[in-house]
């Protein structure tokens, strides 16, 4: 029993130290008037309450939700799509998977240079097929505009997850035994049948799995808007993340920017809660 | 006779089903890995090119007609990147050995030793592998400046096990109860300790999961972001993730081969490894969000 403490300390150490007293000590910065190099005094909501009468934190708000909606809903839907498609017996090939995988193996820093160039207004490739096709006559600023700059993080978020989405959906695929295939057949069953009545429900469980770690990871997400846009034009694409980075660093308000970051915990904490059910059952 | 004149045309029918099913299929995979993997090959075809083919708007950006290795050779010459190169190697060295030997030390615990407080911390463990870096970068700040690390790549050895251990225990726990209990029971008869066992059977045993937990750890602290640049602010210090982003990234068009080579040799490492860990890799990916 004592060894079994010994050897849980450090970690225990580590992530009390670490991860719990830094959670507490942002929720305390978040109630004070701190800045860079200065202590400041507790001011009680007032960052909170000044954070939602700000436009530039409203629209970082109403990005991060977007971003997490509409991004999550299109890898759940593609990622179920790519993971039936990988499901067929002569498509299963070791290479595909793994091929398929680089974007989320190859970290988002790295990847995501490779769509700044893509998406350059002057030089990049999407404009250049554009406009061999003759879709377009001039070059579309893609993350210069504010619409389209939002939805080049949507895309580029996409390309990042779905592969994770495809991969873990396909695991729970390749569990779900045969034969309740064939009884289905034998009852009747087509292509779609088959699919809504046998294959959703088994996956529901990892399929939630999958969708609440992307809620988290997609909402928190720091590195594809500052690489792509750093929150521009004009702060347009500002998420909670960067716009939490700006705040503090940028402009040296410590203790706005941590609660901005702190926007995060109540979908972190739901998140948490529905995944520690459903891990727990399985 | 009559059944198998009726039965010849449906199985025709059936075949060319069949076919046009699996030419389907074969176009959706490929239109999947275009979509995946140009990025990819768009950053090694420009990182290839030569100034005069960068700036010209009418040559094809799927090729480059005149390769070179300037790119490169800029890249490691007139920048610091061989230096952020190496200040990541040893950020990501330093800070996954420990984040392996606390996790599996954690892992083989929790799996193994009933205790009291056993379970929360397995919960705690979980809870905390969701907690994302832009959570605590702030706060994590000011114990950075307290212990007076700015600036140093020590700062980042102290804060990337925060999201290295959660994981990698996680997956260990997975990996360690996957392994018969049985084999370790003779090894107690004969009074060895617990360290012994994990060292010399458990450890051994799990070698594909601690590999494939390493592969994971290397590659999160080699990508991060957002800690490198709030606790850094010296090029020297810099990682390659931060250096490549902050002083790669300019509008200027003569800076677009040497990007696109700098993001792509910072990808070889992880590629490389990934290329030979790949089913392993998949495994883990997929129990960490099962089990």
């Amino acid at each position: 029993m004592l060894t079994g403490y010994a050897f849980v300390l450090p970690a225990a150490i580590i992530i009390l130290g670490l991860v719990g007293y830094p959670i507490v000590q942002a929720m305390y910065l978040s109630l004070t008037n701190a800045r860079v190099g200065e202590p400041g005094h507790f001011v009680g909501l007032a960052n909170y309450v000044a954070l939602l009468q700000n436009s530039v934190f409203v629209q970082a708000l109403a990005n991060s939700m977007l971003f997490t909606v509409v991004s999550v809903t299109i890898k759940t839907v593609l990622g179920l799509a790519v993971a039936l498609l990988l499901n067929q017996k002569f498509l299963a090939h070791r290479w595909i998977r793994g091929a398929m995988l680089l974007p989320w193996v190859i970290p988002s820093t790295f990847g995501v240079l490779a769509w700044l160039w893509i998406l350059n207004y002057n030089l990049g490739t999407l404009n250049w097929i554009l406009q061999a096709l003759h879709l377009i006559s001039t070059p579309i600023a893609w993350l210069s505009d504010p619409i389209l700059a939002r939805g080049a993080v949507i895309f580029v978020n996409v390309w990042r997850g779905l592969p994770f989405f495809a991969i873990t959906l396909l695991a729970g695929l390749v569990a779900i035994p045969r034969e309740l295939y064939e009884a289905a057949e034998v009852d009747g069953a087509t292509g779609w049948a088959k699919l809504r009545n046998v294959t959703l429900p088994l996956i529901v469980p990892i399929l939630s799995i999958t969708i609440l770690f992307s809620i988290v990871m997609t909402i928190s997400d720091f590195n594809i808007v500052y690489v792509l846009t750093r929150g521009g034009p004009l702060n347009s694409t500002q998420v909670f993340a960067t716009l939490a980075y700006q705040s503090a660093f940028a402009s040296g308000n410590i203790a706005r920017g941590a609660a901005i970051s702190l926007f995060i915990f109540p979908a972190l904490l739901l998140s948490l809660l529905f995944l520690l059910r459903l891990v727990r059952r399985s | 006779m009559t059944r198998t004149k009726q039965a010849q045309p449906r199985i025709g029918s059936i075949r060319t089903q069949r076919l046009v099913g699996r030419i389907v299929g074969y176009a959706a995979v490929a239109a999947l890995l275009i979509f995946t993997l140009y990025p990819f090959f768009s950053m090694l075809i420009t990182s290839l090119k030569p100034v005069s083919e960068l700036f010209n708007r009418t040559l094809s950006p799927f090729w480059v007609f005149h390769p070179t290795f300037k790119n490169y050779e800029d890249l490691l010459t007139q920048t610091s990147f061989l230096r952020w190169f190496g200040n990541s190697l040893f950020v990501a060295v330093i800070s996954t050995g420990i984040s392996l030997t606390v996790s599996t030390l954690a892992a083989y615990a929790l799996s193994r030793i009933r205790f009291p407080g056993a379970d929360v911390m397995g919960s705690a463990v979980f809870a905390v592998y969701l907690v994302p870096p832009s959570l605590l970068f702030l706060p994590l700040a000011s114990v950075v400046a307290h212990l007076g690390l700015d600036n140093s790549l020590w700062s980042l050895i102290l804060t990337y096990p925060t999201f290295q251990i959660p994981f990698a225990t996680w997956l260990l726990i997975g990996y360690f109860h996957g392994i018969p209990e049985e084999v370790e029971d003779s090894a107690r008869v004969d009074g060895a300790s617990r360290l012994t066992i994990l060292r010399l059977i458990v450890v051994p045993m799990a070698l594909p999961g601690l590999v494939t937990v390493t592969l994971f750890a290397f590659t999160l602290a080699w990508g991060e972001l957002i800690y490198a640049l709030t606790f850094i602010s010296q090029s020297m210090q810099e990682t390659v993730s931060l250096g490549t982003v902050t002083q790669l990234i300019r509008g200027d068009a003569f800076f677009w081969g040497q990007l696109m080579a700098a993001g792509l040799m910072a990808a070889v490492p992880i590629t490389v490894a990934y290329a030979f860990l790949s089913d392993y890799y998949i495994e883990g990916l997929t129990a960490g969000s099962i089990k």
